[in-house]
């Protein structure tokens, strides 16, 4: 099980809640297992989202491992000029 | 760790490889190409901020001798509204598509509306002339918050703002409401014995480049594409040609020149996909310039903003909550940096308690564009300022309340995840410690601090290491150079391979030469192209000493790398003569064949870079113009490859904020037009408006690069419109919340101030 | 329509091009002679990356007329190094790091070289006031400003 926090925009679309626990081992299952849960979150998190795992951000990061009990964040993908 | 190692290059000044070629003019620029048979394409723009396009009228145009081949929206084909990945970036093609040529409406002045490709300059100037648009001139808006209100003229009749409930049934002209927020600010302003609120207001500047952008396009009768462009990301400019002209992406090949400035500004496409539309029409190579003036009135600045600001404290100096509201317009097509602003803009600070919220509005101006940091100079400018007066009015130092609520590692940001080390806390200590915060100030001076903080990103990476047969190297990035990254990647390859640095020469890949790389921008190229530079070069020392192995006829791990040469790894491993590069590579023929090293990552784990700067001014009373006197830069870098490339970096990005503090802003008129879009009258700083800019880099190692290497070409332009503002304030007693400070309006508030006080 | 014949004299070599009347020294320059160091960042005089040596004169290429330049001589940024020896101008901006994307940097050298004729031991002031005319959006000066005084210092022999 891991803890995932979101932020204002896509607490919405979790009907309105902060947190969430869910069970996924990589980004990308995460990703899936909300889909799954949320219909309607799909394609925001497919539309640019970070993921911070216990404080390092990752982008683009499908395959990256989510360990137990992590701390997970997701926030709008950034970008720089 | 990096910091217990001892460096031969990083760390070092050597000369940049490209040095010689920049200081002779040999250099390459995107304008800078000629190709036979090449013809010249010119693009016609709306005169109106705001019209339908009811008709083209092109015959003339093609008629005129000379002309091969005019463009207009019928050669583009429509766009669903929908974001796709492009590249790296989430991009709305249904935008980008009539951004570079406008469809049903033409949404700014300056709009492209149809473009013509000829022999000669004058002849395309003159089709031009010859095309014939029907416009229907609408009501237009510039200002966001007039964007806001109901009645006010709508730019996109299907734009339904995103992020509010419930969900609107009309349009207008807000694309979207963003929010952060952690704790629960009503209940902190509670707590505070002081509470501020300020209102703040920024208009557009431009990124200012003093290159123009151009390219020069050529497609085949069988669609295979060559494009020649000044970018900050060739591989993002395939990507969004090869969409907007439904090829397949192998059939374009792009050329990064090199690159005359970019900032943010040279990451969109604006010629690039029209000139490769003019030659496959055409069959001949086509070059397209833009002037100065296009460049400002067609390409984006960044945006101009409206914020509310409020943060309360107790007497001690502990802030208890921190609210922002802002307002970001985004000229005609959605996308301001708003979300970037509201996440940053509190980021120095540890609070509890803290939330920001943006809109993003659409207004009838050219699309605003990324520029150095992107939306968080805004923001932070004003968090900065109220930050300052809250010292005041606590009798607080300004330094010391920015140490008593400083984000630490282990600080939860307001965006979310806590931070890892940073080092805000050494770049406060150290301008706290520096000479010129305990300097005397005269009559009419004033000193001002601000903090500054961008997170960084990493992001796609291909690196390539060619050993060739005498033990010299070639380096292959995929990311342009803008600002001399090509010295700090040969250093950390020669670091690696343990040889000269001058024996590793930089290249930069076209598009078909290297694997995907994501754009030089976000200060990720340092982080991104080293890591990649770097594991290269380990994929190199590997297959030397596996061959070495084998020539000596030992295993492989019988044999170490040390200081460029192979050598047995221990008594047992043999009585071997150590080989060098050199002369591995002399064998490698005949041994295997030839050795090359490479790596393609998405390179994770950039570290923010936090900042602290100091000013002193001097305003002068009778002009109201205010003069840069002192100025320090604080900034951590985690860990400087090339120091004179890092404080270049502190030392432009300073300059740059210097401008939009006094003097940078976009100027329109009542009717919806630019008025200064040329560089007499957007005046960016010159050489006699700055003094020297003295620099301090702070070394908080990233734990997540082999040497600690921190991105750090954004966060310099974020503290110095908030430290001058603050600097004025300390000498005339005038805090203003508007950008420019320029002469004008400082007079103005001093006139004020006399008459109040009489 | 006929295009001006114009013989002059660019770097030390005697030079012949067809121009209009309304083409520019620097559209001159790039487009027909491809001696493409000097750049156009504004075409209006403002920003100096055209910087050339007029009779020895400092002035912005696109301010001058291809057909003005009958008996007059022109010296660009290509003429600088001679042979395989940088002037001490580039030498020290390539030492000083005061380049940083290089856009700028032909028509700083011309104008700082300008400067050090007329003036060998110039104020930190006075070099600033005279590169005023040519913007630099990358280095913030600092590095160029040292550059130009090492330079000088070097040339003075100090």
């Amino acid at each position: 099980m891991i803890r995932v926090v979101l932020t204002g925009n896509l607490r919405r679309l979790v009907g309105g809640a902060r947190e969430i626990e869910i069970e996924a081992g990589t980004i990308g299952q995460l990703f899936r297992a909300l889909g799954a849960r949320y219909p309607g979150i799909g394609p925001h998190l497919e539309q640019g989202v970070a993921v911070a795992i216990d404080g390092e951000i990752f982008q683009d990061a499908l395959l990256e491992p989510i360990p137990p009990g992590a701390e997970v964040h997701l926030m709008p993908q950034i970008g720089g000029g | 760790m990096a910091s217990d190692k001892e460096f031969k290059w990083i760390g070092t000044r050597p000369p940049r490889p490209d040095g010689v070629d920049k200081v002779t003019g040999r250099a390459k620029f995107g304008a800078d190409l000629y190709v036979p048979g090449m013809l010249i394409g010119k693009v016609l723009r709306s005169p109106h901020p705001h019209a339908v396009i009811k008709s083209i009228d092109t015959a003339k145009a093609e008629a005129l001798p000379g002309v091969k081949a005019v463009l207009t929206r019928a050669d583009f084909e429509d766009r669903e509204s929908e974001l796709v990945p492009a590249g790296e970036m989430m991009v709305n093609y249904r935008d980008i598509v009539r951004n570079v040529m406008a469809r049903e409406k033409a949404l700014y002045e300056g709009h492209a509306v149809a473009a013509v490709a000829a022999i000669s300059n004058a002849i395309a100037k003159k089709a031009l002339r010859l095309i014939e648009v029907d416009y229907e001139p609408l009501p237009h808006v510039i200002d966001a918050v007039a964007a806001m209100q109901p009645g006010a003229p709508i730019l996109h009749e299907d734009l339904i703002t995103d992020g509010v409930d419930p969900v609107p049934t009309e349009p207008s002209n807000v694309a979207k409401r963003v929010e952060f927020a952690l704790g629960d600010v009503e209940a902190g302003f509670a707590a505070a014995d002081v509470v501020i609120e300020r209102e703040f207001d920024t208009q557009p500047v431009h990124q200012a480049y003093i290159e123009p952008h151009a390219c020069v396009a050529s497609v085949a009768e069988d669609g295979q594409a060559e494009l020649w462009v000044t970018t900050q990301g060739h591989y993002v400019v395939r990507a969004h040609c090869a969409r907007l002209l439904g090829m397949d992406i192998s059939k374009i090949r792009v050329t990064a020149s090199e690159i005359g400035g970019g900032f943010g500004g040279k990451t969109v496409v604006y010629l690039e996909p029209v000139a490769l539309g003019l030659s496959r029409k055409a069959g001949r190579p086509v070059k397209m310039v833009m002037t100065r003036d296009e460049v400002f009135r067609a390409s984006g600045p960044t945006s101009g903003a409206h914020m509310k600001i409020k943060i309360g404290a107790t007497k001690d100096g502990k802030i208890t909550a921190g609210e922002a509201e802002l307002i970001y317009q985004a000229g005609a097509f959605p996308g301001s940096p708003v979300q970037p602003g509201a996440m940053c803009a509190f980021a120095p600070y540890d609070l509890e308690n803290v939330k920001a919220v943006g809109w993003d509005v659409v207004t009838n101006r050219s699309k605003v564009a990324a520029y150095r940091a992107p939306g968080a100079p805004i923001s932070e400018y004003a968090v900065e300022c109220v930050i300052d007066e809250l010292a005041k009015r606590l009798g607080i130092d300004p330094i010391d309340l920015r140490l008593t609520n400083a984000a630490k590692e282990g600080t939860r940001a307001a965006y979310g995840p806590k931070f890892g080390p940073i080092g805000l806390v050494e770049s406060l200590e150290q301008a706290k410690a520096h000479p010129h915060y305990q300097a005397a100030l005269g009559p009419n001076q004033g000193r001002g601090v601000a903090s500054g903080f961008w997170f960084n990103i990493g992001g796609e990476t291909c690196a390539s290491l060619i050993v060739n047969e005498d033990g010299t190297t070639v380096l292959t990035v995929g990311t342009p150079d803008i600002g001399g990254s090509r010295a700090s990647l040969c250093m950390m390859a020669a670091e690696e391979l343990g040889i000269d640095v001058d024996q590793v020469r930089p290249i930069i890949a076209d598009t078909a030469s290297l694997g995907y790389t994501f754009l030089t921008g976000g200060s990720r190229t340092t982080f991104s192209s080293g890591m990649a530079a770097i594991d290269a070069a380990r994929d190199v020392v590997q297959q030397l000493c596996e061959r070495a192995a084998k020539i000596w006829e030992i295993p492989a791990d019988a044999v170490e790398w040390e200081d460029g040469y192979a050598r047995p790894a221990g008594a047992n491993a043999g009585n071997f003569e150590p080989m060098s590069l050199a002369e591995i590579a002399a064998m490698a023929g005949k041994t295997g064949g030839p050795i090359v090293g490479h790596a393609q990552i998405n390179a994770q784990g950039a570290g923010p870079s936090f900042g602290t700067h100091l000013v002193d001014v001097e305003v002068d009373r009778e002009t109201g113009r205010v003069t840069v006197l002192r100025y320090t830069v604080l900034q951590d870098a985690g860990k400087a490859i090339h120091p004179s490339y890092v404080e270049g970096q502190f030392q432009g990005g300073a300059v740059q904020g210097i401008g939009w503090a006094l003097n940078e802003e976009y100027i329109y008129g009542a009717d919806g037009k630019l008025e200064n879009a040329g560089f007499l009258d957007y005046r960016i700083p010159v050489a006699s408006d700055v003094p020297m800019i003295d620099t301090v880099i702070v070394e908080v190692p990233n734990p997540r690069h082999p040497y600690g290497v921190r991105g750090i070409g954004e966060t310099p332009i974020i503290p110095p419109m908030a430290a001058i503002a603050n600097a004025i304030e300390n000498a005339l007693g005038i805090r203003f919340s508007e950008l420019p400070m320029s002469p004008p309006k400082v007079l103005k508030a001093i006139g004020e101030m006399a008459a109040a006080a009489e | 329509m006929a295009k001006n014949h114009v013989t002059t004299t660019i770097n030390g070599d005697a030079v012949e091009f067809l121009c209009e009347p309304e083409d520019t020294l620097l559209d001159v320059l790039r487009d027909e002679l491809h001696l493409t160091g000097s750049k156009e960042g504004c075409s209006s005089g403002d920003c100096g990356a055209c910087s050339v040596l007029l009779d020895g004169r400092l002035v912005c290429a696109c301010l001058v007329l291809g057909v003005e330049l009958t008996g007059h001589e022109v010296e660009t940024i290509e003429a600088m190094a001679h042979g395989e020896v940088l002037h001490p101008l580039q030498s020290k901006f390539i030492e000083h790091a005061a380049l940083q994307c290089g856009v700028c940097t032909p028509g700083i050298l011309v104008a700082a070289k300008a400067l050090l004729d007329k003036n060998p031991d110039p104020s930190e002031t006075e070099v600033r006031y005279w590169l005023a005319g040519n913007l630099c959006r990358c280095t913030g000066y600092d590095k160029i400003v040292r550059a130009v005084l090492d330079a000088a210092a070097d040339m003075r022999g100090s």
